[in-house]
């Protein structure tokens, strides 16, 4: 009985295509919507957090300047020295290692080709706070930091960029301009793959502090200073601690604000996952609207439809249909109707989220459970938009329903 | 038994539509009895309530008060789904406007009434197709009505009207839209399914070409039976021109 009903209402669907189609696209969009947007915004959360991690775990970052604002505010405040790093291993404990880093933007040349990166210019312990290893090569050696020797670690990017070939194969050895100095490459950074969201951290050229100094930014300082924990460190004490040492090395008196800041990895992150989740719920919000409308129109085009059958519904009920049959019968037309719409968004969904996540670079990580959710969703739509019509249908006075013109 | 002597039996049925000063008798307290396989033409002008007379015994509408016993059934005491169920039993209807389902298969239209049976596929196919054929359209099973004339269109429509073997066929106006070659085919077809296979017919019409064809004329008048009297003399259906293939009954 229910199988027959069941194939009742598909051959109605069967008969008006075209209708048919027109009635579910309100659907389709709302479903491929909501859950492209989940998708992406998850696969965008996913790409923050693997950015976040690889830059290395326990990790903190000390920069110049407030916490608050934009880094423009750094100008003007002093930056740090070489022996701040050096001060804060001996003083405070639970610190693994420090790492003074500069940087500046450059173009390489080499083999014939140039291409603008960014130059690093840091210690050894650099590499192991960034969770760096060689693909081949050798790190810095002692004397090379501390006399700037011409010497340089090159990301995969850069390698690929400027010697071409496969992994390994090209570049070690080899000669790199940097500004106005050639530094020889006697290593290669294992790649990090793409960090998501468009930043590339294989594009850049590692040389030692010194060198940066002394070579192409002219300065003894440097702009940022990476601290790495011990595993099981309170990094709430050791950030107490740190703010407390910089303040006297930096000879801040009691009324002066800081001028640093002081950034924990795990709070980047959660601040950035917590933000994109913000970003997806809201869009998957606006999406769920559409899905609402959809509903509507399905509900609209039920009544129109029942209104332009009513005498195959008089005729249906004069052969004998009992009430619930023809109710079950609109019923199940709406709900497969928005069923179908639900199963056509998933299938568009997969497609642009796919597609999306690949031009925007973040993940693209299938969702089952919104998937799913979409699908029960829209077919609760048809129950629910569709049951008033169907019951409008139902409760017809055949006699009058014949007599439709 | 002799409580169901009769088929059909109406008893002081009245039926009233509207209150108070739009109230309108559409029927007065009417006795009528009709016996199985009898074929009855109800005639009247339009208003005189043979319609609403007709919609009682299709039990489609119940009376406003009276009696109505159809085979030994008090349908006035039934609800609405009662009524489906006793119509997709043992009543077939044939409209003046086919009232058949756009878009779809002669086949499909015929097996409409042995779904809500709950017939399996097999059951409705071989139904359908002896229908069709009975009717004279063996053959034609895929054609849809948009493909088929006025005739063929009634003709599939009896179809449907016969195939769960009803005691009764009720038929209003059925050659109302056809045109007189048509409308004897019609005649011709109702009458072989009274004579051969014993359903009863009771047709609403307000031609006497076709009124000839019954064996017993039912005329209305203001609510009331006018007359009603046996007809001497029916047309008997040529049957001809139309091939018969037999449906038995269960």
């Amino acid at each position: 009985m229910l199988f027959s009903v069941f194939m009742l209402a598909i051959r109605s669907i069967q008969r008006n295509l075209l209708r048919s189609f027109l009635t579910i696209l309100g659907i389709v969009i709302g479903v491929s919507a909501v859950i492209t947007m989940v998708t992406l915004g998850n696969g965008a959360t996913q790409a923050v957090r693997a950015q976040i991690s690889s830059l290395g775990s326990n990790l903190l970052l000390i920069r110049l300047g407030q916490r608050q604002g934009p880094g423009g505010g750094s100008s003007g405040i002093p930056q740090f020295k070489e022996a701040d790093a050096i001060s804060i291993i001996d003083e405070i404990g639970g610190i693994a290692s420090v790492a003074p880093e500069g940087r500046a933007a450059v173009t390489v040349i080499g083999n014939g080709r140039n291409w603008a990166t960014s130059v690093v210019g840091s210690t050894n312990p650099w590499f192991s706070i960034g969770n760096w290893t060689l693909a081949s090569g050798r790190g810095f050696e002692e004397e090379e930091q501390t006399a700037g020797a011409a010497v340089c670690i090159i990301g995969e990017t850069v390698r690929r960029e400027i010697y071409g070939g496969t992994t390994g194969q090209t570049g070690l050895g080899e000669q790199l301009r940097i500004k106005q100095f050639s530094c020889s490459v006697v290593g290669i950074l294992l790649s990090k793959g793409q960090g998501g969201m468009g930043f590339d951290q294989d594009d850049t050229v590692v040389v030692p502090l010194h060198t940066l100094q002394r070579r192409v930014t002219g300065t003894r300082t440097v702009p940022m200073l990476l601290v790495s924990m011990e595993d099981g460190t309170d990094s709430a004490r050791v950030k107490r601690s740190l703010g407390e040492l910089l303040r006297e090395r930096r000879k801040l008196a009691e009324s002066d604000d800081d001028n640093f800041n002081i950034l924990d990895t795990q709070q980047i992150a959660e601040a950035l996952s917590s933000t994109t989740k913000v970003m997806t719920t809201l869009l998957g919000a606006v999406a769920a609207v559409s899905l609402l409308v959809g509903g509507i129109g399905i509900m609209n085009i039920m009544l129109v439809s029942v209104t332009e059958r009513t005498r195959e519904i008089g005729l249906r009920l004069a052969i004998g249909a009992l009430e619930r049959e023809v109710l079950l019968q609109f019923l199940i037309e709406a709900v497969v109707l928005s069923a179908l719409g639900g199963l056509i968004g998933i299938v568009i969904a997969t497609a642009a989220s796919w597609g999306l996540a690949t031009i925007m670079s973040v993940p693209y990580l299938f969702n089952p459970g919104i998937n799913l959710l979409s699908l029960l969703f829209s077919a609760g739509i048809g129950v629910v938009f569709g049951y008033f019509p169907a019951r409008r249908a139902a409760q017809m006075n055949p006699i009058e329903a014949l007599r439709h013109e | 038994m002799s409580e169901h002597a009769y088929l059909i039996q109406l008893t002081a049925v009245t039926k009233r539509y509207g209150e108070g000063a739009s109230e309108l008798m559409a029927l007065n307290g009417i006795d009528l009895t009709i016996k199985a396989g009898e074929f009855v033409a109800i005639m009247g002008p339009s208003g005189s309530g043979k319609s609403t007379a007709m919609n009682i015994l299709g039990c489609l509408d119940t009376p406003t008060s009276g009696k109505y016993l159809f085979k030994g059934t008090h349908v006035e005491t039934l609800s609405r789904d009662q009524r489906a169920r006793l119509r997709r039993r043992f009543l077939g209807f044939v409209f003046q406007g086919f009232n058949l389902l756009a878009r779809t298969s002669a086949q499909e239209n015929v097996e409409l009434p042995l779904l809500y049976r709950g017939d399996s596929s097999a059951v409705r196919l071989a139904a359908a197709k002896k229908a069709l054929a009975a009717v004279g359209l063996a053959g034609w099973e895929h054609h849809t009505p948009a493909e088929l004339s006025g005739g063929q269109q009634q003709r599939v429509a009896i179809a449907r009207a016969i195939v769960t073997q009803p005691a009764v066929v009720l038929a209003d106006e059925p050659t109302g839209n056809l045109d007189t070659l048509r409308s004897r085919e019609i005649m011709d077809l109702l009458v072989g399914l009274n004579r051969d296979q014993g359903i009863t017919v009771l047709m609403v019409t307000h031609e006497p070409d076709m009124a000839a064809y019954a064996h017993r004329i039912v005329r209305f008048v203001d609510g009331g039976i006018a007359s009603d009297e046996m007809n001497p003399h029916p047309v008997s259906g040529t049957a001809s021109t139309i091939e018969h293939a037999p449906v038995e009954h269960a």
